[in-house]
């Protein structure tokens, strides 16, 4: 008999925007009974890796028209108006919140929070602790969680299925890691909150657990999965390994050279104009990618690259302004910032699109929720800020927790025999899985072909041809994937048994990627195509929907909420 | 793999309660590239030779704290250690002084309740409004706190440990210096609360200074000077309160 467990919500991810948004629930009411379901310990979320800050306004040479219009023009205009305005005058209510938990903001002399400058952003408007911002956020939003002792947490459990009734989410099944055991978590709202799915590609900043879970999640329960075909390339990534060298390095002044020891942000056109180095990140990865082609890169044992150097910022700034910068170059990359160039190559870092949410984080599917990398809002568009994420994180995270907690109030259970069978089905499903013999292929074989396609098809120049060619792989890799053989049958800790489910869901985030960016015949942000180079709005100002169909996706199309800014050349 | 490529076996830990008695040793000779960090050889074995082996990792950035392993006997972050200053053969055990679930992974939930117990959150005796805005806290303020608060809960504190060995209820050097850091920070009015707690038993005058957690934290952390500090102020907040019954807070 399957273990059930009843809870007034239940919260997959324990990240930034999970972690917000339960804290948002307790705040409504405290008698409430919080699930927390998270695959990883909470401390442990890919959150934990962002480094270089959260923006929101706070100076008195900004405002909110300005970080609104900063944040539209990042996306290419392909963000919705109203979120975006709403997001900016959330912003700074949630970063003070974070300062009242505890954050470890790094101060100015007279003891304000110090504001740094980040791309695309027309002032210093990005709030920072050193360039830990993400580990210091996370673990300052999970230690004030830990005051709240109705915040139940499922630590270690795999959420692998919604489970509808009647029309409404009303929980899900999650696999509890240490014993192997597959339970009912049943709640009378669900938010996702677990992340983005850059492990789709082999070359990412990304940790090992950004599989894509809750989208896959949402998409296989009907929802549609938004504006997947963009991908974030960040600028600044280390060769071989893609480790993140944050964007605060350039906010505090460092240079992008190439071979010849050129700025070339700087001295050519881009599109960036004087912005050089604190252009966007889509600009800036084309730009290098560029820099490369035309024989003005390094080669190194982890291919061509170009370098950031900090040289000139000098030791007591980058020690005081960028120490984990300096830590991870001397141990990944053997190279000491202060008085050597990093270097660098484009990697994929964020994904704009994800699980459809409207300016109350709401899906279409009654009861479900979603914030964070997860979700796609249409705060980002067609191409994310800089420091926009974390924040995102906090505002939309708040904001689930309490519609979440306003739709359970109204909200009935369902029936808890349906649910139940529901559960068990999965159960049988994950223990047919396990330590599955019969078949042929090695998970790794499919990871690392999927790797393959999505570089050629969905990296920073994309042609029709080779997007409809992934597109074709990743269905193939779906027919690889169900004849899988696994070695692992024991029931403790069995990672490879969440390897292969995480591999699942990361075809499914894949098939919506490849065949979304094939479907959009322009470039606009992040979605560059070397055979159609200029934005399109008369046929494509608009977003893009890929439902789940078992037969391959199907597409859709949504509005672009316009209204406060006319939409425009994005020149810098 | 060319044939000149070097070789290093690693001696891993086995041990899956479903299948085994007591934990078991397994050898995995492999070619290993020059730039791999420990991890990378974990993975290597994972994902091309055996499957079935589970271990704990993310990040691979030092930052999320979940490979922390024995590695030829000492507690270390696996995606920090360059396997080149390692021998030709590499013994991977699960950190010490914690209960194995299976292979290399160890409980954690023993850990996330001592922390829970130290009250690690601001405490006010009056919560701010939002509409108050930030609070102000100088750059030498900040200071005070700041490397305590670099804690990453990888716990190889707890396995490096004299004290956590002999007696696994000790609270531990993360859980008190993270207490410690929220104490000394000055947004902060719970240093009483916690400095009761740090008078209870199996918390900080447990401690017998080996100064082992300071030396095998790859944070830099200090929960050392941490347990020291956090002691004085027990004692000084103790004796200060016979003096003045309703003095002692901050």
């Amino acid at each position: 008999m399957i273990e059930v467990t009843r809870h007034d919500i239940v919260i997959v991810g324990g990240g930034a925007a999970g972690l917000r948004a339960a804290i948002a629930a307790c705040e409504i009411d405290p008698g409430a009974s919080i699930a927390l379901v998270s695959k990883v310990y909470p401390m442990r979320s890919h959150t934990v890796s962002a480094e270089g800050g959260a923006a929101a306004v706070a100076r008195e040479d900004d405002n909110f028209e300005m970080h609104g219009y900063d944040t539209v023009k990042g996306s290419d205009f392909l963000g919705d108006q109203d979120v975006i305005q709403y997001f900016v005058e959330q912003a700074p209510r949630e970063l003070t919140l974070l300062e009242h938990w505890g954050c470890p903001w790094s101060r100015n002399e007279d003891g304000t929070v110090a504001t740094r400058a980040f791309g695309g952003m027309s002032t210093k408007r990005t709030w920072y602790a050193t360039d830990k911002v993400g580990f210091h956020m996370l673990h300052a939003l999970f230690q004030h969680s830990l005051r709240f002792d109705n915040i139940v947490r499922y630590d270690e459990h795999f959420a692998t299925k919604l489970l509808v009734d009647g029309g409404v989410v009303r929980g899900v099944a999650a696999l509890d890691v240490r014993t192997g055991v597959v339970r009912v978590v049943l709640g009378r709202a669900v938010i996702m909150a677990t992340g983005g799915a850059g492990k789709i590609f082999p070359f990412t900043t990304n940790g090992n657990i950004k599989t894509g879970d809750g989208m896959a999640l949402a998409y296989r329960a009907g929802v549609a999965l938004k504006d997947m075909e963009f991908i974030q390339y960040h600028p600044t990534g280390l060769p071989g390994t893609g480790i993140l060298i944050t964007e605060a390095t350039r906010g505090e002044g460092g240079y992008v050279i190439n071979s010849e020891g050129e700025r070339f942000l700087a001295t050519r056109d881009y599109g960036v104009g004087t912005k050089a180095e604190l252009g966007p990140r889509d600009m800036i990865s084309r730009a290098i990618i560029q820099e490369i082609e035309a024989g003005r890169g390094i080669s190194g044992p982890y291919g061509e690259y170009v370098y950031l150097d900090l040289r000139h910022l000098g030791e007591a700034k980058i020690v005081a302004r960028l120490p984990m910068v300096r830590e991870i170059s001397k141990i990944y990359i053997g190279v000491d910032p202060v008085y050597e160039p990093i270097p660098i190559r484009p990697v994929v870092h964020y994904m704009m699109g994800g699980i459809d949410t409207d300016i109350t984080a709401a899906t279409s599917l009654p009861g479900l929720y979603a914030a964070g990398e997860v979700a796609s809002a249409s705060l980002n568009g067609s191409n994310r800020l800089g420091s926009n994420s974390l924040t995102e994180c906090l505002v939309f995270g708040a904001s689930a927790g309490r519609n979440a907690m306003a739709f359970a109030e109204g909200s009935s259970e369902g029936s808890e025999d349906a649910l139940r069978r529901e559960g068990e089905e999965e159960a049988a499903r994950i223990v047919a899985l396990r330590g599955k013999q019969k078949g042929g292929e090695k998970l790794s074989r499919i990871r690392s072909d999927l790797h393959k396609t999505m570089e050629s098809g969905c990296g920073v120049y994309r042609t029709q041809e080779a997007m409809n060619e992934t597109a074709r792989t990743v269905a193939q890799l779906r027919g690889r994937y169900a004849d899988i053989a696994l070695e692992d049958s024991s029931t403790v800790f069995n990672t490879e048994l969440i390897a292969a489910l995480e591999m699942g869901n990361m075809l499914d985030v894949a098939e919506a990627v490849a065949n979304s960016a094939a479907s959009r015949n322009e470039s606009r942000g992040a979605h560059t195509r070397r055979d159609v180079p200029n934005r399109d709005d008369q046929n494509f100002l608009y977003h893009t929907l890929c439902y789940f169909d078992p037969a391959g996706p199907r597409l859709g199309k949504k509005d672009v909420t316009l209204g406060h800014w006319e939409p425009e050349e994005r020149k810098y | 793999m060319s044939d000149g490529q070097q070789k290093k076996t690693f001696v891993i830990t086995r041990f899956d309660p479903d299948r085994d008695d007591a934990p078991r040793k397994q050898a995995y000779e492999i070619p290993v590239h020059p730039d791999w960090k420990v991890l990378d050889a974990l993975n290597f074995i994972k994902d091309e030779i055996d499957a079935t082996l589970s271990h704990r990792w993310s990040c691979r950035m030092a930052v999320c704290g979940s490979c922390g392993m024995m590695v030829d006997g000492e507690p270390r972050l696996t995606c920090k250690e360059a396997l080149s200053q390692y021998g030709d053969t590499v013994d991977v055990a699960p950190l010490a002084n914690f209960p194995v679930v299976r292979d290399l992974v160890i409980e954690a939930d023993g850990f996330m309740e001592k922390l829970t117990h130290v009250k690690p959150w601001i405490i006010r005796a009056k919560e701010l409004a939002v509409e108050e805005g930030p609070m102000r806290q100088s750059p030498a303020e900040l200071e005070e706190f700041k490397q305590f608060s670099m804690c990453i809960n990888c716990m190889l504190c707890y396995s490096a440990c004299p004290v956590v060995a002999n007696e696994p209820e000790f609270i531990g050097p993360a859980a008190i210096a993270l207490g410690h850091r929220y104490s000394l920070d000055s947004r902060d009015e719970g240093a009483a609360d916690r400095n009761e707690i740090f008078r209870g038993e199996g918390t900080v005058f447990s401690c017998s200074f080996a100064n082992e957690c300071s030396e095998v934290c790859p944070k830099h952390v200090d929960p050392a000077a941490a347990v020291n500090q956090a002691k004085l102020n027990a004692v000084i907040d103790w004796a200060t309160s016979l003096v003045l019954p309703r003095g002692g807070d901050k």
